[in-house]
């Protein structure tokens, strides 16, 4: 089925907003009615027709908006976009997965034909239309990271393997949740995490981390991780912090269903076949507390969850300054009825 | 699940490739392309024999980016009494169907080194093919010293010669030729790393030359493919279901635990990758820690234990499973 | 020893000697060659014969000859300031061989410094034996203009380039051998905490 794309912004006038069907599709990221940090592992298998685990890469309806935000960031800012110089056959890795899979999964907007080394790509949605060589950079218009990461939605970074570790040696990062690439490329694992509380103490990163240095070919994995922006913002870098700050003293109880949103993030991990390196994708997902109530579970839910976070969590997500009005708003959507385990909608 | 995904293979082309080592080629069953892999990586194969079944790690050799078969080099240890290079050298021929794993690497190339010097000794040439290959085509400065028996018992030395020219120096032990590690680790430039790939006293010698030489642990690299070391039987008991398993003296405990049905996490079934770390609940026996995994920290501690290479001398092994 | 706050924050084991290595070149200022003689102390003649150490400081004449004299059997070198010593280093390790082991003692820019370089020529930073001497001072980098601050010994700090007023984080990046500085009343501009010298 083909998808339509909407126009809208992520910036300024803030006109992004979901569809009701996008609503329902949402990976809600809660299962329970509190929440706290655990290895939340699970191998990134296909999901439901229709559902963001359908495809290993999600396309929505707000694909070639999100790119063209992207440009603009990357306009701005290059230095969004890194790959150290031994990257370079992780990054084909990648161009490579991603390529394949969206022609597979998306054929009314994506094809790729490939003869040998010489490869045809087509995006309809974007306009694109690219013969080049595999294993040429001067045949692409960027490094193949960068080049298929214009197209792709989700922020995504490259991780080295060496000395039983993980390195992130590569990314293309224009939509985090206020961390810095320019700052954390060439980090391993334990210190690009560094910042996390408790979830060092509680040995996540150790055992999570010895999980991944065996992630097998052809055996992604996944999982969920959240956070809440005001304004549907995709560009919440620590770079830019002095642009969106200010925004988290603009909650108020007449304003708060409309802009804050629930920020989530569906995060795959896959091991690419040359270089031995881990991709790491994180497809960001935003909703308005507005829409997350339209789902009766989801607005019972989430006020509890809120209410459950210890409070290096509040402080670390950045949610000190508006979290209670966000509970004060969402306690209208819960009557206290019990909720069903799982995150789907009832 | 446990493990990784298999696939089923059939053998293409097997070949003498010198006085006891044959070279295997496997497709896949329906033709269908097998994935690309990076230089040093390996490959279980799954073996059965009568009721036996046997997985035996196995070097990938060809070309990282031919994806349209993987191929291996078995030598034939009379001695192992493990049965599992014997099975390939004697049960499997053209056309014999196999299940194998996907490529898994315990031991890449260091991206970040300046030069890579590679030590082979006999069959420990096998992860270097792929390596070698890789390390070419990035232009990345490399040489290989291969120790081998002599002509007839060295595997693809005409063919390492004649592709990479004077970076494959050759020692033949018949000649008394030795590989001189003390010369070629004195020569080299800052930021070299070297890797060793061999029987075991040969990674000894080299580890202590290479210390002695000043060089810091973190440039140096090996890789020991040993089959899980034979003993007497002991009793394995479960904590989780009460269950009592004996351990035959060719078994592992993991073997063991997978003749039994139990299902046990594993990958590289060699102690490296760290997968069937297993905690050990109590123990009368003393722990022959025979894995590449453990820090000398966790062994002393005797709570853990890697199933896939580590036994006990006698008695029983309680373990958390 | 400096305080181990978070995991990416470098730590600094103390200075210890490789009685293998054929080369020792030790990286110090002027705190930090106490720690050099202390190992030299530990160690014996012979690993001070095989070491050179370049203090990367600005002394005097009589500071220079007292240390010399400390610092003896080991060649020793005296860099004005600590990127001259950067740069001297850079010239010994573009030709040196394996078995040079590496040394850095005394303020963090120093050894980060020291750690950045070596990593240029193929050195893990896990193989340069550290320790920390003298003052508290940090190398921030402002995340925001990317600007680098030199010897800041207080948080929070005005970034020198772009004059926001920046929180210095204990996260800390190898590759810019910085830690990292944000602003820190980008919520409420203007409410900035009291500066406090914590870094002296
Ligand atoms: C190798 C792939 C991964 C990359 C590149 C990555 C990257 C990051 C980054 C950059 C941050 C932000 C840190 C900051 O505040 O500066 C983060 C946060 C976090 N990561 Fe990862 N991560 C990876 C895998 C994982 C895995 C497998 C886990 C599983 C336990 C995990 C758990 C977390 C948690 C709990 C947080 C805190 C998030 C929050 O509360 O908002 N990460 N990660
Ligand atoms: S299976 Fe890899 S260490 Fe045991």
């Amino acid at each position: 089925m083909a998808l339509i794309f909407k126009d809208e912004t992520f910036r300024d006038d803030f006109t992004y907003t979901n569809s009701p069907a996008t609503i329902r599709r949402f990976p809600f990221p809660f299962i329970e009615d509190q929440y706290r940090y655990s290895v939340n592992i699970e191998p990134h298998t296909p999901g439901p027709k229709g559902s963001v685990l359908e495809f290993p890469f999600d396309i929505d309806e707000h694909y070639v908006s999100e790119m063209r935000d992207r440009a603009m960031v990357l306009q701005d800012d290059p230095g969004r976009c890194q790959a150290l110089p031994h990257m370079m056959t992780a990054q084909w890795d990648m161009l490579e997965l991603v390529m394949v899979a969206l022609a597979r999964d998306y054929p009314d907007h994506f094809t790729l034909h490939r003869d040998g080394a010489h490869w045809h790509w087509i995006n309809k949605p974007l306009k694109i239309d690219q013969k080049f060589v595999f294993g040429e950079v001067n045949s692409l218009p960027y490094e193949p990271m960068e080049y298929i990461g214009r197209q792709v939605q989700g922020d995504f970074s490259i991780q080295d393997q060496r000395d039983n570790q993980l390195w992130m040696d590569a990314g293309i990062i224009t939509s985090q949740a206020d961390w810095s690439l320019d700052f954390d490329v060439g980090m391993n694992f334990f210190e690009w995490h560094a910042p996390v509380p408790l979830a060092h103490e509680a040995g996540v990163f150790e055992r999570a981390l010895k999980f991944l240095l065996n992630l097998q070919i052809g055996k992604p994995v996944r999982r969920l991780n959240w956070t809440m922006t005001i304004n549907p913002r995709l560009d919440t870098s620590p770079e830019n912090y002095p642009k969106w700050g200010t925004d988290r003293t603009t909650v108020t109880p007449e304003n708060v269903g409309k802009k804050v949103h629930l920020r989530v993030e569906m995060q795959g991990l896959f091991r690419l076949p040359r270089s031995n390196a881990i991709l790491f994708s994180i497809r960001g997902y935003l909703m308005s507390l507005e829409q997350i109530v339209t789902v009766p579970k989801w607005g019972r839910r989430l006020p509890r969850v809120l209410k459950s976070l210890p409070q290096e969590l509040v402080d670390y997500k950045g949610l000190s300054r508006y979290r209670q009005t966000a509970i004060d708003w969402l306690e209208k959507y819960d009557d206290g009825a019990p909720t069903t385990p799982g995150n789907g909608p009832d | 699940m446990s493990g990784s995904l298999l696939r089923r293979v059939r053998v293409a082309e097997v070949e003498q490739v010198a006085a006891r080592i044959k070279r295997f080629r496997f497709v896949d069953i329906d033709n269908a392309p097998l994935s690309e892999f990076s230089g040093g990586s390996h490959i279980s194969v799954v073996m059965h024999s009568g009721d036996r079944m046997m997985r035996n790690p196995y070097s990938l050799m060809g070309s990282p980016t031919d994806t349209s078969s993987y191929q291996i080099s078995v030598l034939h240890c009379g001695k192992d009494s493990r049965g599992g290079s014997q099975f390939m050298h004697e049960n499997v021929a053209v056309g014999t169907e196999l299940e194998i794993s996907e490529p898994l690497n315990l031991f890449p190339p260091a991206k970040l080194a300046k030069k890579h010097v590679l030590l082979a000794g006999g069959i420990g040439i096998t992860p270097f093919m792929s390596m070698m290959n890789d390390l070419d085509s990035l232009r990345s400065d490399f040489e290989l010293h291969y120790g081998v028996r002599s002509l007839e018992e060295g595997a693809y030395c005409k063919y390492l010669q004649s592709r990479y020219g004077s970076r494959v120096n050759i020692y033949r032990q018949d000649q008394g030729q030795m590989i001189p590690l003390q010369t070629i680790l004195g020569e080299q430039r800052l930021g070299s790393h070297m890797y060793v790939c061999g029987p075991k006293p040969m990674i000894d010698w080299a580890l202590q030359t290479a210390e002695l030489l000043g060089w810091p642990d973190e440039n140096v690299h090996y890789e020991q493919f040993s089959a899980p070391p034979s003993g007497t039987p002991f009793i394995v008991k479960l904590a989780k279901t009460g269950r009592e398993i004996m351990v035959k003296g060719h078994q592992s405990i993991l073997e063991a635990l997978e003749e039994n049905g139990v299902d046990a996490p594993f990958l590289c079934r060699g102690g490296a990758c760290g997968q069937c770390e297993t905690g050990v609940i109590a123990c009368d026996g003393y722990i022959e820690h025979n894995d590449h995994f453990l820090s000398e920290a966790e062994r002393v501690s005797g709570k853990k234990i890697m199933i896939c290479m580590s036994r006990i001398q006698t008695g029983s092994i309680t373990l958390d499973l | 020893m400096t305080p181990i706050t978070i995991k990416s924050r470098p730590v600094y084991p103390g200075l210890s000697p490789d009685l293998n290595a054929r080369i020792n070149l030790i990286v110090c200022d002027k705190g930090g060659a106490a720690a050099v003689s202390e190992l030299f102390a530990r160690a014996e003649p012979p690993f001070a014969k095989r070491s050179t150490v370049f203090v990367a400081d600005t002394l005097s004449t009589s500071e220079m000859e007292t240390l010399k004299k400390e610092l003896a059997p080991a060649a020793c070198e005296f860099l004005p300031t600590l990127s001259s010593g950067i740069g001297r280093l850079r010239e010994v390790l573009n030709d040196a061989p394996m078995g040079l082991r590496l040394y850095a003692a005394g303020t963090e820019p120093l050894i980060g410094s020291v750690v950045q370089a070596a990593a240029d020529y193929g050195i893990d930073h896990l193989s340069i034996r550290t320790e920390h001497r003298g003052s508290l001072m940090r190398r921030v980098q402002c995340v925001h203009c990317k600007g680098f601050i030199e010897n800041v010994t207080t948080n929070p700090v005005t970034c020198t380039h772009c004059g926001l007023t920046l929180f210095v984080r204990d996260h800390y990046s190898r590759r810019l051998a910085a830690f990292q500085g944000v602003c820190i009343d980008a919520e409420i501009p203007g409410d900035v905490p009291p500066t406090e010298a914590i870094y002296q």
